[in-house]
Protein backbone atom coordinates (compact mmCIF):
# COMPACT_ATOMS: atom_id res chain seq x y z
CA UNK A 1 0.00 0.00 0.00
CA UNK A 2 1.39 3.62 -0.90
CA UNK A 3 2.09 5.24 1.77
CA UNK A 4 0.53 9.02 2.60
CA UNK A 5 2.10 11.90 2.29
CA UNK A 6 1.98 14.25 4.78
CA UNK A 7 -0.62 16.81 3.49
CA UNK A 8 -2.94 13.55 2.31
CA UNK A 9 -2.74 12.62 6.14
CA UNK A 10 -4.00 16.16 7.34
CA UNK A 11 -6.17 16.65 4.80
CA UNK A 12 -8.17 13.34 5.29
CA UNK A 13 -8.08 13.20 8.99
CA UNK A 14 -11.52 13.21 10.06
CA UNK A 15 -12.16 10.35 7.24
CA UNK A 16 -9.05 8.41 8.96
CA UNK A 17 -10.14 8.81 12.17
CA UNK A 18 -13.72 7.44 11.83
CA UNK A 19 -13.42 3.49 12.81
CA UNK A 20 -15.39 2.34 9.80
CA UNK A 21 -13.04 4.08 7.14
CA UNK A 22 -9.00 4.56 8.41
CA UNK A 23 -6.28 4.77 6.22
CA UNK A 24 -7.53 1.64 4.26
CA UNK A 25 -11.01 3.23 3.43
CA UNK A 26 -8.96 6.17 2.17
CA UNK A 27 -7.01 4.67 0.01
CA UNK A 28 -10.22 2.58 -1.46
CA UNK A 29 -11.34 6.34 -2.18
CA UNK A 30 -8.26 7.57 -3.73
CA UNK A 31 -8.27 4.12 -6.20
CA UNK A 32 -12.02 4.46 -6.86
CA UNK A 33 -13.65 5.68 -10.53
CA UNK A 34 -16.79 7.27 -10.61
CA UNK A 35 -19.06 8.71 -13.42
CA UNK A 36 -21.26 12.05 -12.57
CA UNK A 37 -23.58 12.36 -15.73
CA UNK A 38 -24.26 16.05 -16.01
CA UNK A 39 -22.74 18.27 -14.28
CA UNK A 40 -25.91 20.86 -13.01
CA UNK A 41 -28.01 20.84 -9.66
CA UNK A 42 -27.57 17.48 -8.14
CA UNK A 43 -24.12 16.47 -9.56
CA UNK A 44 -22.19 19.93 -8.13
CA UNK A 45 -22.62 18.59 -4.34
CA UNK A 46 -22.02 14.95 -5.29
CA UNK A 47 -18.94 16.58 -7.43
CA UNK A 48 -17.65 19.01 -4.48
CA UNK A 49 -18.11 16.07 -2.02
CA UNK A 50 -16.79 13.49 -3.84
CA UNK A 51 -13.51 15.48 -4.78
CA UNK A 52 -13.41 16.91 -1.21
CA UNK A 53 -13.46 13.04 0.09
CA UNK A 54 -10.56 12.22 -2.53
CA UNK A 55 -12.44 9.90 -4.91
CA UNK A 56 -9.83 9.58 -6.85
CA UNK A 57 -10.97 9.82 -10.80
CA UNK A 58 -14.05 11.60 -11.63
CA UNK A 59 -15.44 11.75 -15.00
CA UNK A 60 -18.07 14.17 -15.81
CA UNK A 61 -20.52 13.89 -18.67
CA UNK A 62 -22.01 17.52 -20.23
CA UNK A 63 -22.45 18.67 -23.33
CA UNK A 64 -23.59 22.04 -22.41
CA UNK A 65 -22.24 25.89 -21.30
CA UNK A 66 -22.80 27.24 -18.03
CA UNK A 67 -25.93 29.98 -18.09
CA UNK A 68 -26.96 32.53 -15.71
CA UNK A 69 -29.98 30.83 -14.53
CA UNK A 70 -28.35 27.53 -13.82
CA UNK A 71 -26.21 29.66 -11.14
CA UNK A 72 -29.17 29.68 -8.63
CA UNK A 73 -28.44 26.53 -7.57
CA UNK A 74 -25.70 24.69 -9.68
CA UNK A 75 -22.76 25.22 -7.16
CA UNK A 76 -19.74 23.85 -9.60
CA UNK A 77 -20.15 27.00 -11.50
CA UNK A 78 -19.48 30.40 -10.59
CA UNK A 79 -20.29 34.15 -12.27
CA UNK A 80 -17.01 33.94 -14.09
CA UNK A 81 -17.80 30.70 -15.60
CA UNK A 82 -20.59 32.01 -17.53
CA UNK A 83 -20.31 30.73 -21.31
CA UNK A 84 -17.42 27.77 -20.75
CA UNK A 85 -18.87 24.27 -20.77
CA UNK A 86 -20.10 23.27 -17.60
CA UNK A 87 -17.74 19.57 -17.35
CA UNK A 88 -14.68 21.93 -17.97
CA UNK A 89 -15.80 24.34 -15.42
CA UNK A 90 -16.32 21.34 -12.99
CA UNK A 91 -13.26 20.13 -13.69
CA UNK A 92 -11.30 23.37 -13.00
CA UNK A 93 -13.45 23.72 -9.45
CA UNK A 94 -12.95 19.89 -7.82
CA UNK A 95 -9.58 19.65 -9.05
CA UNK A 96 -9.22 23.05 -7.05
CA UNK A 97 -10.32 21.75 -4.13
CA UNK A 98 -8.42 18.56 -4.19
CA UNK A 99 -5.27 18.28 -6.50
CA UNK A 100 -5.19 14.26 -5.70
CA UNK A 101 -8.19 14.16 -7.63
CA UNK A 102 -8.18 13.22 -11.24
CA UNK A 103 -11.35 14.94 -13.28
CA UNK A 104 -12.26 13.50 -16.82
CA UNK A 105 -14.27 16.00 -18.54
CA UNK A 106 -17.29 14.30 -21.24
CA UNK A 107 -18.54 17.23 -23.22
CA UNK A 108 -20.96 14.98 -25.29
CA UNK A 109 -25.08 13.61 -24.71
CA UNK A 110 -25.02 10.21 -23.69
CA UNK A 111 -26.44 8.17 -27.02
CA UNK A 112 -27.40 4.24 -27.31
CA UNK A 113 -24.38 4.67 -28.97
CA UNK A 114 -21.83 5.75 -26.72
CA UNK A 115 -23.08 5.19 -23.05
CA UNK A 116 -22.25 1.81 -22.71
CA UNK A 117 -18.26 2.77 -23.61
CA UNK A 118 -18.78 5.91 -20.92
CA UNK A 119 -19.68 4.16 -18.39
CA UNK A 120 -16.98 0.81 -18.88
CA UNK A 121 -13.69 2.46 -16.52
CA UNK A 122 -15.68 3.31 -14.27
CA UNK A 123 -16.80 1.29 -10.62
CA UNK A 124 -19.82 3.63 -10.06
CA UNK A 125 -22.13 5.71 -11.89
CA UNK A 126 -24.07 8.65 -10.50
CA UNK A 127 -27.44 10.19 -12.07
CA UNK A 128 -27.80 13.87 -11.93
CA UNK A 129 -29.10 14.46 -15.50
CA UNK A 130 -32.06 16.59 -16.18
CA UNK A 131 -34.22 15.31 -18.70
CA UNK A 132 -36.32 11.62 -18.71
CA UNK A 133 -34.36 9.80 -21.80
CA UNK A 134 -30.89 10.37 -20.31
CA UNK A 135 -32.11 8.94 -16.85
CA UNK A 136 -33.50 5.90 -18.81
CA UNK A 137 -30.26 5.35 -20.81
CA UNK A 138 -28.35 5.26 -17.80
CA UNK A 139 -30.43 2.67 -15.58
CA UNK A 140 -30.65 0.49 -18.89
CA UNK A 141 -26.62 0.63 -19.20
CA UNK A 142 -26.09 0.20 -15.56
CA UNK A 143 -28.26 -2.49 -14.95
CA UNK A 144 -26.43 -4.16 -18.54
CA UNK A 145 -22.87 -3.31 -16.99
CA UNK A 146 -23.84 -4.70 -13.60
CA UNK A 147 -22.81 -1.24 -12.30
CA UNK A 148 -23.91 0.34 -9.22
CA UNK A 149 -26.17 3.90 -10.11
CA UNK A 150 -27.25 6.83 -7.48
CA UNK A 151 -30.37 7.53 -8.74
CA UNK A 152 -32.24 10.99 -8.09
CA UNK A 153 -34.82 13.90 -8.79
CA UNK A 154 -36.16 16.86 -7.74
CA UNK A 155 -38.85 19.32 -8.31
CA UNK A 156 -39.71 22.70 -6.37
CA UNK A 157 -39.58 22.18 -3.32
CA UNK A 158 -39.15 18.01 -3.32
CA UNK A 159 -36.90 15.02 -3.94
CA UNK A 160 -36.83 11.66 -4.31
CA UNK A 161 -33.21 9.15 -4.58
CA UNK A 162 -32.31 5.80 -4.77
CA UNK A 163 -29.44 3.63 -5.18
CA UNK A 164 -29.82 0.91 -8.14
CA UNK A 165 -27.23 -2.46 -7.50
CA UNK A 166 -28.04 -4.59 -10.63
CA UNK A 167 -28.90 -7.99 -9.73
CA UNK A 168 -29.25 -7.61 -6.11
CA UNK A 169 -31.98 -5.26 -6.09
CA UNK A 170 -34.99 -2.97 -8.65
CA UNK A 171 -34.08 -0.77 -10.94
CA UNK A 172 -35.81 2.73 -12.25
CA UNK A 173 -37.56 0.62 -14.82
CA UNK A 174 -39.12 -1.31 -11.50
CA UNK A 175 -40.39 1.93 -10.40
CA UNK A 176 -41.49 3.54 -13.72
CA UNK A 177 -41.33 0.93 -16.47
CA UNK A 178 -41.96 3.56 -19.00
CA UNK A 179 -41.30 7.18 -19.06
CA UNK A 180 -44.20 9.69 -18.72
CA UNK A 181 -46.25 10.89 -21.58
CA UNK A 182 -44.40 14.46 -23.11
CA UNK A 183 -45.56 17.29 -21.19
CA UNK A 184 -47.07 15.48 -18.27
CA UNK A 185 -44.68 16.27 -15.78
CA UNK A 186 -43.07 19.70 -15.53
CA UNK A 187 -39.46 20.58 -16.15
CA UNK A 188 -37.88 23.00 -13.59
CA UNK A 189 -37.58 25.88 -16.32
CA UNK A 190 -41.61 25.45 -15.84
CA UNK A 191 -42.28 24.56 -12.43
CA UNK A 192 -39.14 25.71 -10.20
CA UNK A 193 -36.80 24.48 -8.00
CA UNK A 194 -35.37 25.73 -4.47
CA UNK A 195 -31.57 25.69 -4.93
CA UNK A 196 -31.26 24.36 -1.81
CA UNK A 197 -33.22 20.95 -2.16
CA UNK A 198 -30.46 20.29 -5.13
CA UNK A 199 -27.98 20.63 -2.43
CA UNK A 200 -29.98 18.27 -0.42
CA UNK A 201 -30.57 15.45 -2.34
CA UNK A 202 -27.70 15.28 -4.17
CA UNK A 203 -25.37 15.55 -0.68
CA UNK A 204 -27.37 12.37 0.20
CA UNK A 205 -26.40 10.86 -3.37
CA UNK A 206 -22.78 11.59 -2.31
CA UNK A 207 -22.96 10.15 0.82
CA UNK A 208 -24.37 6.96 -1.22
CA UNK A 209 -21.32 6.51 -2.95
CA UNK A 210 -19.34 6.96 -0.61
CA UNK A 211 -21.17 4.36 1.81
CA UNK A 212 -20.81 2.25 -1.54
CA UNK A 213 -17.30 2.53 -1.86
CA UNK A 214 -16.71 1.90 1.36
CA UNK A 215 -18.52 -0.95 1.53
CA UNK A 216 -20.41 0.55 4.96
CA UNK A 217 -23.87 0.58 6.42
CA UNK A 218 -27.40 0.07 4.52
CA UNK A 219 -27.71 1.44 1.43
CA UNK A 220 -30.96 3.09 -0.37
CA UNK A 221 -31.33 -0.23 -2.60
CA UNK A 222 -34.75 -1.55 -2.58
CA UNK A 223 -35.98 2.08 -1.05
CA UNK A 224 -36.73 5.24 -2.34
CA UNK A 225 -35.91 8.64 -0.15
CA UNK A 226 -38.88 10.75 -0.68
CA UNK A 227 -37.97 14.28 0.31
CA UNK A 228 -40.50 17.49 1.03
CA UNK A 229 -38.86 20.17 1.83
CA UNK A 230 -41.83 22.61 2.49
CA UNK A 231 -42.59 19.90 5.74
CA UNK A 232 -39.51 19.19 5.65
CA UNK A 233 -39.84 15.99 6.27
CA UNK A 234 -38.53 12.57 4.57
CA UNK A 235 -40.22 9.63 4.12
CA UNK A 236 -39.14 6.07 2.68
CA UNK A 237 -41.12 3.84 -0.22
CA UNK A 238 -40.11 0.24 0.03
CA UNK A 239 -38.98 -0.25 -3.68
CA UNK A 240 -39.74 -3.89 -5.15
CA UNK A 241 -37.86 -5.63 -7.79
CA UNK A 242 -39.98 -6.18 -10.72
CA UNK A 243 -39.68 -9.52 -12.25
CA UNK A 244 -41.37 -8.50 -15.42
CA UNK A 245 -39.07 -5.46 -15.62
CA UNK A 246 -38.38 -4.80 -18.85
CA UNK A 247 -34.67 -4.31 -18.26
CA UNK A 248 -33.85 -6.02 -15.20
CA UNK A 249 -36.87 -8.87 -15.28
CA UNK A 250 -36.82 -12.41 -15.33
CA UNK A 251 -36.59 -12.34 -19.27
CA UNK A 252 -35.87 -8.58 -20.29
CA UNK A 253 -37.21 -7.17 -23.19
CA UNK A 254 -34.66 -4.75 -23.35
CA UNK A 255 -31.27 -5.85 -24.10
CA UNK A 256 -29.09 -2.77 -25.35
CA UNK A 257 -29.62 0.80 -24.67
CA UNK A 258 -32.05 2.53 -26.44
CA UNK A 259 -31.50 6.11 -27.70
CA UNK A 260 -33.14 8.32 -25.89
CA UNK A 261 -34.21 10.45 -28.83
CA UNK A 262 -35.39 7.68 -30.92
CA UNK A 263 -37.30 6.34 -27.71
CA UNK A 264 -39.24 8.91 -27.03
CA UNK A 265 -40.54 10.10 -30.23
CA UNK A 266 -41.34 6.36 -30.74
CA UNK A 267 -43.63 6.81 -27.46
CA UNK A 268 -45.01 9.94 -27.51
CA UNK A 269 -44.30 11.71 -31.00
CA UNK A 270 -42.13 14.40 -29.71
CA UNK A 271 -39.03 14.76 -27.42
CA UNK A 272 -39.67 14.52 -24.01
CA UNK A 273 -39.88 17.47 -21.61
CA UNK A 274 -37.71 17.19 -19.09
CA UNK A 275 -38.84 16.87 -15.17
CA UNK A 276 -36.39 18.87 -13.65
CA UNK A 277 -33.54 20.88 -14.83
CA UNK A 278 -30.74 20.10 -12.52
CA UNK B 1 1.44 -1.47 34.09
CA UNK B 2 4.59 -3.39 33.38
CA UNK B 3 6.87 -1.72 30.55
CA UNK B 4 6.58 -4.50 27.42
CA UNK B 5 8.93 -3.82 24.33
CA UNK B 6 7.05 -2.92 21.07
CA UNK B 7 7.34 -3.93 17.35
CA UNK B 8 8.14 -0.38 16.60
CA UNK B 9 8.26 2.66 17.73
CA UNK B 10 6.79 6.51 16.15
CA UNK B 11 7.86 9.81 17.78
CA UNK B 12 4.71 12.06 17.53
CA UNK B 13 6.37 15.01 19.82
CA UNK B 14 5.25 18.34 18.47
CA UNK B 15 2.19 16.93 16.35
CA UNK B 16 -1.14 18.24 17.88
CA UNK B 17 -4.35 16.50 18.42
CA UNK B 18 -6.05 14.59 16.56
CA UNK B 19 -3.19 14.13 13.69
CA UNK B 20 -1.17 12.23 16.76
CA UNK B 21 -4.00 9.80 16.82
CA UNK B 22 -4.48 9.61 13.05
CA UNK B 23 -0.77 8.58 12.44
CA UNK B 24 -0.90 6.49 15.14
CA UNK B 25 -3.68 4.47 13.70
CA UNK B 26 -2.21 4.51 10.38
CA UNK B 27 0.78 2.50 11.53
CA UNK B 28 -1.42 0.61 13.60
CA UNK B 29 -3.12 -0.39 10.38
CA UNK B 30 0.23 -1.76 8.95
CA UNK B 31 0.35 -4.12 11.77
CA UNK B 32 -0.51 -7.41 12.37
CA UNK B 33 -3.26 -7.92 15.53
CA UNK B 34 -1.52 -8.32 18.63
CA UNK B 35 1.71 -6.51 17.47
CA UNK B 36 2.40 -3.28 18.85
CA UNK B 37 3.02 0.37 18.43
CA UNK B 38 5.11 2.55 21.12
CA UNK B 39 4.13 6.26 20.08
CA UNK B 40 6.09 8.91 22.17
CA UNK B 41 3.65 12.35 22.66
CA UNK B 42 3.32 15.32 24.17
CA UNK B 43 1.57 15.90 27.99
CA UNK B 44 -1.35 17.24 28.15
CA UNK B 45 -4.60 16.74 25.71
CA UNK B 46 -2.17 14.51 23.33
CA UNK B 47 -1.55 12.11 26.60
CA UNK B 48 -4.82 12.10 27.21
CA UNK B 49 -6.67 11.42 24.17
CA UNK B 50 -4.52 9.57 21.84
CA UNK B 51 -5.05 6.50 24.89
CA UNK B 52 -8.49 6.75 24.53
CA UNK B 53 -9.03 6.96 20.68
CA UNK B 54 -6.74 3.76 20.37
CA UNK B 55 -8.99 1.91 22.47
CA UNK B 56 -12.28 3.58 21.44
CA UNK B 57 -11.26 2.04 17.84
CA UNK B 58 -10.72 -1.54 20.23
CA UNK B 59 -6.97 -1.49 20.39
CA UNK B 60 -5.23 -2.33 23.89
CA UNK B 61 -2.88 0.12 25.89
CA UNK B 62 0.50 -1.73 26.93
CA UNK B 63 1.67 0.77 29.31
CA UNK B 64 1.81 4.62 29.66
CA UNK B 65 4.86 6.20 31.06
CA UNK B 66 5.83 9.82 31.52
CA UNK B 67 9.43 11.19 31.20
CA UNK B 68 11.06 14.31 29.93
CA UNK B 69 7.86 16.21 29.63
CA UNK B 70 6.51 13.40 27.05
CA UNK B 71 4.45 10.05 27.50
CA UNK B 72 5.45 6.79 25.87
CA UNK B 73 2.05 4.92 25.19
CA UNK B 74 3.07 1.79 24.13
CA UNK B 75 -0.59 0.11 22.13
CA UNK B 76 -1.27 -3.49 21.03
CA UNK B 77 -3.41 -3.50 17.43
CA UNK B 78 -7.01 -5.39 18.47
Amino acid sequence: MTRFTESQIERYSRHIILQEVGGIGQRKLLDSRVLIIGAGGLSSPVGLYLAAAGVGTIGIVDSDTVDLSNLQRQILHTTADLGRPKCLSAQETMEGINPDVSVIPHQLRLTSANVLDVIADYDVVVDGADNFPTRYLANDACVLSGKPLSHAGILRFEGHVTTILPGRGPCYRCLYPEPPPPGLVPSCQEAGILGAIAGIIGSIQAAEVLKLLLGLGELLAGRLLVFDGLDMAFRTIELPRRPDCPVCGDRPTITAPIDYEEFCRLRGGTTLQSEVHP
Amino acid sequence: MAEKIPDCRLDLRGTPCPLNWVKTKLRLEELDPGSTVEVVVDQGNPARNVPRSARMDGHTIVHVISENGSVRICIERG
